[in-house]
């Protein structure tokens, strides 16, 4: 049978998330516990609120060396919104921090990157246009797939990395993948029709 | 870039959604998880809950409701109604709701915002506001818009925003259920003083209400409305249609 694990370090709501991966019959379980993450056979790591918080939540229960290890070992990993930021090297939200660096790049502020007309958070309904950067979890996307975001911080990496993009003033990075480490900045689990069909798509990884 | 929002606004009481319903292909009509299912599966971007429920029977049952819907419909989800306390957010949270709409409760304590706003982020405060001319401004009403509290409007999302609230609902107790178009106006005014998303409410009768709301003011991202949703006198597919045709970004579902 096949399980994901959705990681919980205290970090925002998960009753969306695991909702949603019950709605396209995937088990999942919502845990911290080291053996449980080793069992699953792909990990989501979810995450709402600050970067350092999460950061230091991350590292204070162990959980980033079991994550680590797992991904080392080839096991898909997801993180989203928070969790997609915490993928890599450092951000700039309040001050700098260290991320998991298991992508190259940073995270910062929209705010002075985009027209100052627009405003931030950036939330709402964006349309993702796929990258040259072949993304599998997305090959049931239509060319006007919208997804839901909400964020006020955003990664700048290469574009090798960049399977999705969502225009905001800039091109606002959607979704990333690095070998068997994805990420996505906006909320799958509230995106809809959409929205489920990447996850059953990474739940079938 | 950001799409217009398409918001239909579900008020229960007593575990039933009020207010005219004549869908088809619906086995309760009044019943809000098939509603919310209706809704999910024609399009609408965003779904509102409003408790008004008086009785304590009433909320534990309007809890499991939300409970029901969050765990069915993967869209955001907005949830007001009895909001008063820290507390209550949480309550509302635990079940789904992605943002926590105040209304009263903010005027009765308007160190509400400020407070959950540190707690749970701007983006999941949202100040709905029920508004009506009196003597040539505009006022703040409570209570259902039954009291008027004397309270200036702009003044009032002005101070909303600058406590925290991520979101406007700006509901006109002028245009509500005339179904003659929104209140531009009274939107205007708010609209000119505040830089959060303004959800607006209140007098959509016919799909061209909504082109004519888009256009006229390129800061109001969504429009709300409940009667007209729910009669079948529009349905969410085909003003969403219609409002692409006209240069508005929508989402397709």
């Amino acid at each position: 049978m096949s399980l994901t694990a959705i990681i919980d370090y205290g970090v925002g709501n998960l009753f969306s998330l695991t909702q949603s991966l019950k709605a396209i019959g995937s088990d999942a379980v919502v845990t911290n516990k080291e053996d449980e993450i080793r069992k699953a056979d792909r990990i989501i790591l979810p995450g709402v609120g600050a970067f350092e918080d999460a950061v230091k939540k991350l590292y204070s229960t162990g959980l980033v060396q079991v994550i680590m290890n797992e991904v080392s070992n080839g096991k898909p990993l997801l993180g989203i919104c928070l969790g997609m930021q915490l993928l890599f090297d450092k951000s700039f939200e309040y001050g700098e921090h260290k991320g998991l660096g298991l992508i190259p790049g940073e995270v910062v502020p929209l705010e002075g990157a985009i027209n100052p007309a627009l405003k931030v958070p950036h939330i709402g309904w964006n349309k993702l246009n796929k990258t040259d950067i072949d993304e599998p979890l997305f090959n049931n996307l239509t060319q006007d797939s919208y997804v839901y975001y909400v964020h006020s911080f955003y990664a700048k990496t290469d574009k090798q990395y960049i399977t999705g993009v969502s225009e905001y003033g800039i091109e606002v990075t959607g979704s990333v993948r690095y070998k068997n480490v994805i990420g996505m900045q906006f909320h799958p689990e509230k995106s809809g029709r959409t929205g489920l069909s990447i996850l059953k798509s990474f739940c079938d990884l | 870039m950001i799409t217009k929002r398409i918001i239909p606004c579900l008020d229960v009481r007593d575990g039933r959604v009020v207010k005219g319903v004549n869908f088809e292909g619906i086995k309760d009509i009044a019943d809000p998880v098939e509603m919310a299912h209706f809704y999910n599966n024609s399009g609408a971007d965003e779904l509102v809950f409003y408790d008004i429920t008086a009785t304590f029977d009433g909320r534990q049952l309007f809890t499991d409701i939300l409970t029901r819907v969050a765990s069915e419909i993967f869209i955001p989800l907005t949830v007001g109604g009895g909001i008063n306390t820290v507390a209550d957010f949480d309550r509302v949270l635990k079940c789904g709701a992605d943002k926590v709409s105040v209304n009263s409760g903010a005027i009765r304590n308007p160190s509400l915002i400020k407070e959950a706003a540190r707690i749970y982020g701007d983006q999941c405060v949202v100040l709905s506001m029920d508004v009506k001319r009196v003597d040539g401004s505009f006022h703040i009403f409570s209570r259902g818009g039954r009291d008027d509290t004397g309270i200036d409007a702009v003044e009032w999302a002005k101070r909303g925003v600058d406590n925290g609230a991520g979101e406007l609902v700006v509901n006109s107790i002028d245009t509500d259920g005339v179904r003659g178009g929104f209140d531009l106006e009274m939107l205007d005014a708010i609209a000119a003083v505040v830089d959060v998303p303004i959800i607006a409410s209140g007098g959509a009768g016919c799909k061209e209400d909504f082109k004519t709301l888009f256009l006229h003011n390129s800061k109001i991202d969504a429009g709300l409305a409940a009667g007209i949703f729910h009669t079948g006198v529009l349905s969410i597919e085909e003003l969403k249609a219609y409002l692409r045709q006209n240069g508005i970004e929508m989402r397709v579902y």
